[in-house]
């Protein structure tokens, strides 16, 4: 036990002299949330759009109007000529273009179906998608409007009541704040743990230590511990941050949230510590963890739906246990459900842990070859 | 105190241990030598437990520590191996606690150490600003906590300053004379000359092991010492009667097999040349002489045809 608190204590002073290390711990979590709270949003507004007005009538300007009001279209630029449409939009200065033919009020006033062409540039999908399907519900809504105009009494034969629950806004941070945590918390458990075992190899610090009589599981646990102090210090920083500067509900306990916590975390250190024991010096481990950071980043469902994914990836990403934690910390977030929910992705963690920890304790031997 | 039978020990393809069997007695201060990727190091951290031996076997025995509970040894490898970015201070306090050693124990035998050890003004400085000479007294001074009654090693002075190197001797001769069995490996023959006892490792083997008094009394060639007006390294190479020469800045040294007959090669030699002779005479082998004859190939027999190594 006073080996471990001198492990404990080493590893302290260790941590508070390097200062970069203790900057990376705060900043690591305050970048990530700004930056994947602020600059990603799935949901595509204010995009560029030219207009080609070959009517130029109130019927046209109507349409027009309805396309800015929606939010999803700024018109940037009008023009007189179907050439200067396209070459816009080569040169990616707008996204959109919108047509309006010349007969076109002509084709309202009569009651025949009025054409209008909307160019949409979908080399970004993210962007074409929401401009796509924003161009099509305008033209729906409008269509609709029209008919009651001419029926007079009009009722829609279906209504179709979405309530968004959760997050009725759709407000991208809310789904995104808690989902970093899980990445800050993946990066500090893999990276830096396997990094500060590594070290002291790579430092021959592990061959002094080896003849002392400290047991293996006496180092694992005093190198290990800190680290699981700094990665629920980085989740408290990241959650303050979350609801100061994003304002995202924990509508969940709190309580329940650290503790559901620590099997991920001691399923992300199974991780770090197997690593560790591949790894020859700290540039292989930390080539090692971004081989781990990558596939969590992308198949976790942190930036792409798992719903969208096809089969064979949605199995792989059954053996990423963040996949599993992003279902625990969005349930416990934002849809405040609690542990009698989540015993399927507990059990998951639990399993990793097992599973990973029992390879590394197999594979540790007190012996440097 | 430490007896190894045929201790093997392989890498892929490459035996850096063969058999080797060795007997550090109790008290001894035992050099191992030999030359870069001798198997000193893969030895000596066989000794310490570090690396698994493939075959053979280690029997360490402590006759005098009767109900001493404190560690059997203490071990410096070759690197060094403490925390840089801790102080003088908090490396010993750590070790000390990884020994199991209350803080009262630590810092009464840290005073100890570090007075006899001269680090006593750098306790609060950070191991990592230390000189090389320091860092090496402050490893010696961390496997010095738990008493040990057998210290190991891996050459300890590499890289350090002459003066410092004469220094951390007298300490490991005071340790010797205070009881301490010591085994050290070093790639300096004046080294080798302050042990008890010497092991000459060549390719995996133990070739030798012998006082140093003894090995250099054993040496099968002569020594030749040349001044001349000559300064060209390679005057002498090619006589027949010269199996080695090497050249010293001013003065040559000569390996032969009989004095007398080179002697009277040298002198015609230089005669014939008109390079004036300044003085001619035998000297004594050192231990370098004697080391490099035995990495060489062809005098292997002389070695093994000695009597057996005790």
């Amino acid at each position: 036990m006073s080996r471990i608190l001198a492990v404990l204590y080493k590893e302290f002073l260790q941590m508070k002299r390097d200062k970069l290390t203790i900057g990376l711990i705060f900043m690591l979590p305050l970048v990530q949330l700004l930056l994947f709270g602020y600059a990603i949003q799935t949901e595509v507004k204010h995009i560029p759009t030219v207009v080609f007005d070959q009517s130029l009538s109130p019927e046209s300007r109507e349409i027009t109007r309805a396309f800015t009001a929606s939010g999803y279209f700024d018109v940037v630029a009008a023009t007189g000529n179907y050439q200067q449409v396209t070459q816009l939009i080569d040169r990616g200065t707008v996204k959109v273009g919108i047509i309006f033919p010349p007969d076109y009020a002509k084709q309202v006033r009569s009651g025949d179906t009025a054409a209008i062409q909307v160019l949409v540039d979908a080399t970004d999908s993210m962007v074409s998608n929401s401009a796509i399907a924003t161009a099509n519900s305008i033209g729906l809504l409008k269509s609709q409007q029209v008919l009651a105009e001419k029926v007079g009494q009009f009722k829609a034969p279906y209504d179709i009541r979405v309530r968004p629950w959760y997050n009725p806004d759709g407000i991208t941070a809310y789904y995104m704040v808690p989902a970093i945590l899980g990445i800050i918390v993946t990066m500090t458990m893999v990276m830096m743990t396997s990094m500060g075992i590594v070290r002291e190899r790579e430092r021959g610090t592990l061959e002094q230590l080896m003849v002392t009589p400290i047991k293996s599981y006496e180092l694992m646990i005093g190198k290990i511990i800190p680290y699981i102090a700094l990665g629920y210090l980085q989740i408290t920083v990241a959650l303050l941050v979350g609801a100061i500067v994003f304002d995202v509900p924990i509508r969940g306990s709190l309580l329940e949230l650290y503790l559901l916590t620590l099997f991920f975390i001691t399923a992300s250190l199974g991780i770090g510590v197997l690593i560790s024991n591949i790894a020859k010096n700290q540039m292989q481990a930390m080539q090692m963890s971004f081989f781990i950071l990558l596939p969590s980043i992308l198949l976790s469902g942190f930036m792409f739906p798992r719903e969208a994914m096809p089969v064979f990836i949605k199995a792989l990403s059954n053996i990423i246990p963040l996949t599993f934690y992003l279902t625990i910390i969005r349930g416990i977030v934002l849809k405040g459900i609690g542990f009698a929910y989540l015993v399927p992705q507990v059990t998951a963690l639990l399993v990793f842990t097992v599973i990973l920890m029992g390879i590394s304790i197999m594979r540790f031997k007190k012996k440097i070859a | 105190m430490i007896f190894t039978e045929t201790l093997t020990k392989k890498f892929s393809s490459i035996t850096a241990v063969a058999g080797v069997s060795l007997q550090v007695q109790q008290g001894d201060i035992f050099g191992l030598v030999g030359p870069d990727g001798a198997g000193k190091t893969t030895l000596i951290r066989m000794l310490c437990g570090l690396i698994t031996p493939d075959s053979g076997s280690i029997t360490m025995v402590d006759n005098a520590a009767s109900g001493e509970s404190s560690a059997s040894f203490g071990y410096m490898p070759q690197k060094f191996s403490l925390y840089g970015d801790l102080t003088v201070m908090e490396n010993i306090n750590f070790f000390g606690a990884m020994y199991g050693l209350n803080g009262t124990i630590i810092n009464q035998r840290a005073d100890e150490i570090l007075q006899i050890t001269n680090l006593f003004r750098f306790k609060q400085r950070f191991a990592d600003n230390l000189s090389g000479g320091m860092k090496q007294k402050l490893a010696l001074t961390c496997a010095l906590l738990a008493r040990p009654r057998l210290l190991v090693l891996d050459e300890p002075t590499f890289g350090v300053d002459p003066e410092s190197r004469k220094e951390f001797w007298k300490i490991l001769y005071q340790l010797n004379q205070e009881g301490m069995t010591i085994l050290v490996s070093t790639p300096y023959m004046d080294e080798a000359e302050l042990c008890k006892r010497v092991g000459f490792m060549n390719n995996g083997r133990l070739v030798v092991v012998d006082s140093p008094k003894n090995m250099k009394s054993r040496y099968p060639y002569r020594i030749l010492e040349i001044k001349c007006a000559s300064r060209q390294p390679e005057i002498f190479q090619g006589l027949p009667e010269i199996l080695e020469s090497n050249f010293y800045g001013d003065k040559y040294r000569l390996v032969v097999q009989e004095a007398k007959i080179a002697e009277a090669a040298v002198v015609e030699f230089l005669q014939g040349r008109d390079i004036p002779l300044y003085r001619l005479k035998e000297t004594k082998p050192t231990m370098e002489d004697v080391f490099v004859a035995l990495a060489e190939k062809e005098v292997v027999e002389w070695s093994m045809s000695s009597q057996p190594v005790n």
